[in-house]
């Protein structure tokens, strides 16, 4: 076989810590490797991030990579694959795990091929085969509408993991490991591409990654007029208003709100779908919800296969309705 | 502008769920009662390269690898506007995986030779995999910036807005490039009367794994590193409870007094 082994996270960072998808992936990494027998590898790649070496090691890994480089403070392809190689190079992982964000969907596939091996993206599960030993890889396909196990034959086996898919391990402070500093060794000359300028756009109020309570709008809404009135129920519960495609591909509200498998995956407490039909690719989007509430009026349409409750009809007349009553519910 | 545009023929994503069947012997997907279509990134991608046709001049190709490639389905980038159709159609090119389709593709527009651009759509409806664009560029020894949303040329660079869940950057880039696009890139066009009229007349060309210096080794089933072990639906349990009421308002009002209840809000 081949002389690779253990299971390597690659932990994103956001601002002074590690991002939840970060040690999500070290959750399942810590149960693969165990199941494996091998270690738990942490790789923290970027600039000014050694600190949160020992963060990697509370959430369950054995030793920690660090590559730490002004030129990797922005992810650009051409310096990211090229660290990887020589990481992936020292520490030879059989399993490697990425996030499924903005630097790993691009990441992943590169450093897959440059490796001469396969990624597998989004997986929502992740076991180990008994009999082979090989990382078996459950992702969704069809737009949500089926999944498939797959399972790679080179090594290393790559995935990239959806959010919220896997659990962290509670983080214990007193766990001992090892940490490892590796030279970037990047030639500014090898990165092709330049980051002229990031532009963030701001939706006012909670970010909707983080809100627990979703105000969804679909086509049936018909304008960005209609979600003002959506806006007026995410306030009243304290969360933040989003979208299926339609309403985005016609303007009326700014693409960063939109959700489903193209779009933001979210998991809050409550999503409350209006005129939303709940096609397979905007539920891959919502599905983790804890609940789902659907307003619509066609009695057929698929979000009632999902939803625990709601409403047949027309949301121009009950929506303001219903936002009415929970003002009164609350203020009672 | 020498553009590539590669698309696939999927079946329909936007026909309703519960016409979806898994084929559990064969673990493969139908959607019964609709016939096939281009995958709608795909298209966004062909809409792309002809926006920059329009601004810059030059020349669209589109390429496809699949088999039973419908003639009408896969002509509709002829329509639409674009001007050749390459086919990569042939059983012994199935079978495979992500790296073994996009190795193939590579092949074929290495046969092509002169390009500029390089298209792809983020992802495909049915693998949802979104590593075609990446594997051809590395492939190919290109970069490849994915999720653009807009795209403009001047003097051999690229300046290319790249979406991302924050907002987007600005990105300068070189050609030749591999470039994929989302829905962000705006709505694809319809074919016109004028287009389809064309698309009838245009021969698409086929090309075979002989015809584009592929290694047996690399190709089809032999050159996959992935395997599929198990194509299932998950099956969705639970009921939705409905408010009744004689009329919206009242539903409406009842649908809050379950929530309460449910100790939900």
């Amino acid at each position: 076989m081949s002389d690779y082994k253990g299971v390597a996270v690659c932990c994103e960072v956001k601002g002074d810590k590690l991002m939840p998808i970060a040690v999500e992936g070290l959750g399942i990494g810590r149960k693969l490797a165990n199941t494996l027998g091998q270690e738990l590898s942490a790789v923290l790649v970027g600039s000014g991030i050694g600190s949160l070496a020992q963060s990697a090691i509370a959430y369950g890994a054995d030793k920690v990579y660090v590559v730490d480089d002004p030129l990797l403070k922005d992810y650009q392809a051409d310096a990211c694959v090229n660290v990887m190689v020589k990481v992936v190079n020292q520490v030879k992982p059989q399993v490697i795990i990425m996030g499924q964000t903005d630097s790993g969907r691009d990441l992943a596939p590169r450093l897959a091929f440059r490796l001469g091996t396969a990624v597998t993206m989004d997986c929502v599960d992740l076991a180990i085969d008994p009999d082979s030993k090989r990382l078996l890889q459950t992702k969704p396909v069809y737009g949500g509408n089926a999944q498939a196990i797959f399972t790679t034959e080179t090594d290393p086996q790559m995935v990239t993991i959806r959010t919220k898919a896997f659990t962290a391990l509670e983080p214990d402070t007193s766990r001992k490991g090892e940490i490892i500093n590796i030279a970037a060794g990047l030639d500014s000359s090898a990165i092709r591409t330049k980051i002229l300028n990031r532009v963030v756009e701001e939706v006012a109020g909670i970010k909707i990654e983080d809100a627990q309570v979703v105000v969804a709008g679909g086509r049936g809404i018909g304008s960005a007029e209609g979600f003002k009135q959506l806006e007026e129920l995410a306030k009243t519960l304290k969360g933040a208003v989003g979208a299926s495609r339609p309403p985005c591909d016609n303007g009326w509200v700014p693409d960063t709100i939109q959700i489903g498998l193209t779009g933001k995956i979210i998991a809050p407490e409550l999503y409350i779908a209006v005129a939303v039909s709940g096609s397979s690719q905007h539920m891959s989007g919502c599905s983790g919800s804890k609940t789902i509430i659907a307003i619509n009026k066609d009695r057929e349409a698929n979000i009632f296969r999902q939803a625990r409750f709601g409403v047949v009809g027309d949301w121009k007349k009950v929506l303001p309705a219903f936002t009415k009553k929970i003002k009164e519910l609350i203020a009672s | 502008m020498n553009i590539i545009v590669c698309v696939k023929q999927v079946i329909d994503p936007e026909a309703p769920p519960a016409s979806f069947k898994i084929d559990a012997a064969s673990n493969k997907a139908e959607m019964h009662g609709a016939p096939p279509v281009i995958d709608p990134y795909g298209e966004y991608a062909v809409e792309a390269s002809l926006k920059i046709k329009e601004a810059k001049g030059g020349k669209v190709t589109v390429m496809s690898l699949g088999m039973n490639l419908l003639r009408e389905v896969v002509k509709k980038p002829l329509a639409m506007g674009a001007d050749e159709l390459i086919l990569l159609e042939d059983e012994a090119y199935t079978g495979g995986d992500g790296w073994s389709t996009a190795n193939a593709l590579a092949m074929a527009i290495k046969k092509i030779g002169k390009y500029d651009l390089i298209m792809c759509g983020r992802e495909a409806s049915d693998t949802n995999a979104g590593q075609t664009g990446a594997a051809i560029a590395e492939i190919l020894g290109l970069p490849c910036i994915a999720l653009v949303r807009k795209i403009d040329v001047a003097d051999g660079k690229l300046k290319v807005e790249k979406v991302n869940s924050a907002g987007y950057d600005i990105i300068e880039v070189p050609l030749p490039t591999v470039l994929t696009v989302s829905n962000e890139i705006g709505q694809p066009r319809y074919p016109t009367i004028k287009g389809i009229m064309a698309a009838k007349k245009i021969e698409p060309v086929v090309w075979k794994p002989g015809d584009i210096g592929l290694e047996p080794s690399r190709l089809g089933a032999a050159g996959r590193r992935t395997k599929i072990r198990r194509l299932f639906q998950p099956v969705h349990e639970g009921k939705c409870e409905l408010a009744e009421g004689e009329n919206p308002e009242e539903m409406a009002v009842n649908l809050a007094m379950k929530l309460r209840v449910a100790r939900i809000l």
